[in-house]
């Protein structure tokens, strides 16, 4: 029926395009018109015609200039308002003309159309562009059908041809003629987009008794040309879950890695580690402010400038707890505990007094926004690559912090024999008081991270905080290496589950296999060797 | 601490109030009307819930200026039940119980509304609910001005079925985990049943609050689109989750073209947190947008503006109304109409009185409340995002439709439709 209406209306729209001039208001009435078959079939008017006007009317159209003065339809220029059919200046200009929109299936009929005759354009690259995006997009096909046969015809370049020849194929499935659907389904097994498998699909869907696709060899090859498709996409489908696993990984690890250095190098349970990571995202929010108002031009760098400020930020935090509370509660881990707690309601109170109790907006800056496509079917979003990218970078700082320097050695030995540390001249305390600002600061360091995913309000660090202990527990206190492990594991294995078993089970599956693991294996993936005095 | 903090936030409140309306203490503390307002300043739901508090004020004030109900000023009494569903019934028992509130507007969603209900059943209080829901409740204490599933979720499912809307044959059924994404689930597949549509051609996927991370679920939409026919999401997604929802939307180049989602829990409150841009043409029902064009509506959002610059509300120059604040400003002057006609702020003489009111409202239509169910008559609007947050209405109803709270097409709902 579809099928049937569709070429009434391109039998119609090519007699009518002999008498163009004449054709050209009723169309545009239609247009404007509210019902939506008439308006398709004004479009396919218009694209059959495919003359300068036309051109000048789809780009208006799709532009969201087309607009309706009285019982005119006109082209709002900025201040001027041209006819839409003769493209005249009307003068004086009518007040106020009202938008023709477009919805979605209007508008990528004209977008196809537009590309479709930008096919034919002389210039290279605008036909090459033009053939890719109809690749991806191409809309309700059989209008487009005589143009592409035309633009085939035309078209010389070896980079071009092929993808015309696709497009045809994709085009002409729904052509009358069987042997030009066996063709076309042919054509169309080398691809490897999910948006062709539909299409043959469909081919091979029952309307009630009879198959869509009436030719049964036709209906063979289709079944054939998806089992290629599959075979092509299974691996990219396969690697982007693992990058999901990863990216959540390496987001479980920034959150995790001050508090392997806190709870797992210095045995400190800190429940405020999540508000940690809340200072952090401010910062970003922060410094979000600050360039929008003084460096406007280089509001896309903000973040990289919030890394240092929200190291700062959270160390000088942390430092103060630490002098001001911790200090005083040294192996006394049950109070450290209530006591790190309140701290933390401290802070997410100061939070909602300094930044209000909704969540604040912090923007992806525009080279973290959209995605690397690999594939057609997948595509990994830059503020993830950024993020893992990070996670790497600052996993490397605090390798070579601990154990290149002579403040990571001091945390070590204090942290392995406090007394003995004390005795050969290392001042324990001061050690203690730094080394729990960089566990601070690189808590802070997660939470920009975290300001370029996630909400940003006053308590998302509570989101965190079980998380990060599950991560430092699972990989064994005191190990870097463990915690690495851990997170990157908990991610892939999440992601997996989630995608088996939907987000809420796959949590709770998570926690159980945790608390099972603790039983079985209490000192972690990684167990330190050696001797210890406690 | 917790009650002092909301007294004084309330007393705080009050006060500017106070100095805003230009009346002098003693004016009211002679003789006032109290209501109760009672959404989520904090926690999740701050982000919808924020704005209908800020639209009660304004709307109060309204009232309060043209010289109140009754020939008494409102007097509004601000509590915050940051999102967490038990707090919102000790909360309402303090407002009913402690400050005597005539009415109260508020609750987002249906699990604050389930938790609060029993107290205003008991102490026989009167609660108007602005919100879009799932239906499957009628209670005579409750008068709601959102839409049912059949003013909402039924006409948005038909649209995309719809040549005009892309024949959408496949869905994807995607909620927070609670009972209004669970309940309008199951009648839109029952719905989709009815309509042929297979089993394996529905998908459902639930999230828990405040859940971010949708990389996983994104990519199985991506999946089961490539399966063969058309394919469209339903998004029952609430709170701040939407954020980074669609940001995932958008960085994975999942385009409305390709697969549209359509939202009932996102207006342009919603979409103000987010870059729009990637978001062009998903799609969002409701029975009010910013954009529908009438004198009623200039006058409401030109009135919301103002009162943000008033009220200093952050970023008080790009404020926009939703159709949840439109529900809560209809729902307030009904309610006063009400109480002029009976005379009385009595809860029962209320009620009674409640049937039948009419209002101008924003949507550019007169709206009534029905006489036996509780329920506004509401137009039904579908609207593409657009690429400044607001939305481009391609689709509405020719006139307002009387609501169903019980789905007709969940089996044993016959004859449950009045009160």
């Amino acid at each position: 029926m579809r099928r049937f209406l569709i070429s009434l209306g391109l039998a119609l729209s090519l007699c009518a395009s002999g008498a163009w001039a004449d054709a050209d208001p009723v169309a545009l009435k239609a247009l404007a018109s509210d019902d939506f078959d008439a308006r398709l079939g004004a479009i396919a008017t218009l694209v059959a015609a495919g003359d300068a006007d036309a051109r000048r009317i789809l780009t208006a159209l799709s532009d969201d200039a087309l607009a309706v003065a009285g019982e005119r339809v006109v082209i709002v220029a900025g201040e001027q308002v041209l006819d839409a059919a003769t493209g005249a200046a009307i003068k004086p200009a009518p007040a106020s003309p009202e938008s023709i929109s477009l919805n979605n299936s209007l508008r990528q009929q004209v977008n196809s159309a537009l590309a479709a005759l930008r096919l034919l354009s002389d210039d290279r690259a605008e036909r090459l562009a033009s053939a890719k995006s109809l690749l991806s997009d191409m809309g309700e096909g059989a209008t487009l059908l005589p143009l592409l046969d035309k633009a085939l015809k035309q078209e010389q370049d070896g980079e071009i041809k092929p993808i015309l020849v696709q497009l045809r194929a994709q085009a002409s499935l729904a052509s009358p003629d069987a042997a030009l659907r066996l063709q076309a389904v042919k054509d169309l097994s080398n691809s490897a987009s999910p948006a062709v498998k539909a299409l043959l699909l469909g081919l091979l869907e029952k309307q009630g008794d009879t198959f869509v696709e009436p030719d049964e060899k036709v209906r063979a090859e289709a079944q054939f040309a998806v089992k290629a498709i599959d075979s092509r996409l299974v691996w990219s489908d396969l690697s982007g879950r693992l990058f999901t696993g990863v990216s959540l990984g390496s987001i479980l690890l920034l959150a995790a890695l001050g508090l392997a250095i806190t709870y797992g190098v210095m045995g400190v349970i800190n429940m405020a580690h999540g508000e940690l990571l809340m200072v952090g995202a401010y910062s970003a929010y922060a410094m979000q402010g600050l360039f929008r108002s003084h460096l406007p031009d280089y509001v896309d760098y903000y973040v990289v400038a919030a890394v240092p400020v929200a190291f700062f930020a959270a160390a000088l935090v942390g430092m103060a707890m630490e002098r001001t509370v911790i200090r005083h509660l040294y192996g006394r881990p049950l109070e450290t505990l209530l006591a790190t707690w309140g701290l933390s309601l401290v802070l997410i109170q100061a939070a909602r007094l300094l930044f209000g109790a909704q969540n604040v907006e912090v923007a992806n800056p525009a080279w973290m926004s959209g995605g690397l496509q690999l594939a057609d079917n997948l595509s990994l979003p830059w503020n993830r690559l950024v993020i893992v990218a990070f996670s790497g970078f600052v996993l490397l700082l605090v390798w070579l912090m601990m154990n290149k320097t002579r403040l990571g050695m001091f945390v070590r030995a204090v942290t392995q024999n406090r007394p003995m540390a004390g005795c050969v001249g290392v001042p324990t305390a001061r050690i203690d008081t730094l080394a729990f600002g960089i566990g601070s600061g690189i808590a802070g360091l997660g939470g920009v991270a975290l300001s370029q995913i996630a909400n940003v309000g006053p308590d998302m660090g509570q989101g965190y905080i079980v998380d990060s202990f599950m991560v430092v527990v699972l990989g064994g206190v005191g190990q870097l290496a463990g915690a690495v492990w851990a997170a990157l594991g908990l991610g892939v294995v999440t992601k997996f589950l989630e995608g088996w078993a939907g987000a809420v089970i796959a949590k709770i599956l998570v926690l159980v296999f945790i608390i099972v693991f603790i039983q079985k294996r209490p000192q972690g993936l990684f167990a330190l060797k050696g001797r210890f005095v406690e | 601490m917790q009650t002092r903090r909301t007294f004084l936030k309330a007393a705080v409140l009050s006060a500017s109030i106070a100095a805003i309306g230009g009346l002098s203490s003693s004016a009211w503390a002679a003789d006032t009307i109290k209501v109760g307002i009672l959404h989520s300043l904090s926690g999740t739901m701050a982000i919808s819930e924020t704005a209908l508090k800020e639209t009660a004020l304004m709307t109060i004030e309204e009232i309060n200026a043209k010289g109140g109900v009754l020939g008494k000023k409102l007097e509004p009494v601000v509590v915050d039940p940051a999102s967490d569903w038990p707090k919102f019934a000790e909360k309402a028992r303090q407002l009913l119980s402690q400050d005597k509130v005539a009415v109260t507007f508020g609750c987002w969603t249906s699990v604050s509304r389930k938790s609060v209900l029993p107290v205003y059943k008991e102490l026989n209080g009167l609660l108007f609910y602005p919100v879009q829901y799932e239906g499957e409740e009628l209670e005579k204490n409750v008068f709601y001005t959102g839409a049912a599933p059949n003013q909402q979720a039924i006409p948005a499912v038909e649209y995309l079925m719809s040549k005009e809307g892309g024949s959408a044959k496949r869905f994807v059924l995607l909620g927070t985990d609670y009972v209004y994404p669970r309940t309008t689930n199951k009648i839109l597949r029952a719905f989709l049943k009815s309509k042929g549509v297979a089993d394996a051609d529905i998908i459902e996927e639930y999230t828990p609050f405040g859940h971010s991370d949708y990389q996983t679920i994104i990519a199985k939409i991506k999946k089961f689109a490539g399966e063969g026919k058309k394919t469209a999401v339903i998004s029952t997604i609430n709170g701040d989750s939407n954020v980074p929802f669609y940001k995932e939307l958008g960085n994975a180049g999942l385009k409305a073209k390709d697969v549209p989602v359509v939202a009932f829990s996102v207006g342009e409150e919603e979409l103000r947190g987010v870059d729009a841009k990637p978001l062009v043409g998903h799609l969002a029902a409701w029975n009010y947008f910013m954009t529908v064009k009438n004198p009623e509506n200039e006058k409401f959002i030109k009135m919301y503006r103002d009162w943000a610059k008033k009220a200093k509300l952050p970023k008080a120059d790009t404020v926009v109304t939703n159709d949840p604040m439109e529900a809560t400003y209809v729902g307030i002057h009904m309610w006063a109409q009400a109480v002029e006609k009976a005379k009385s702020t009595d809860t029962d003489k209320v009620i009674a009185a409640m049937s039948g009111q009419t209002f101008k409202a924003p949507s550019g239509f007169t709206l009534k409340m029905d006489e036996t169910n509780h329920h506004l008559h509401k137009p039904v609007f579908i609207g593409e995002i657009k690429a400044d947050g607001q939305f481009n209405t391609v689709w509405k109803t020719k006139g307002p439709i009387r609501a169903q709270p019980w789905s007709p097409f969940i089996p044993g709902n016959e004859g449950k439709q009045k009160l």
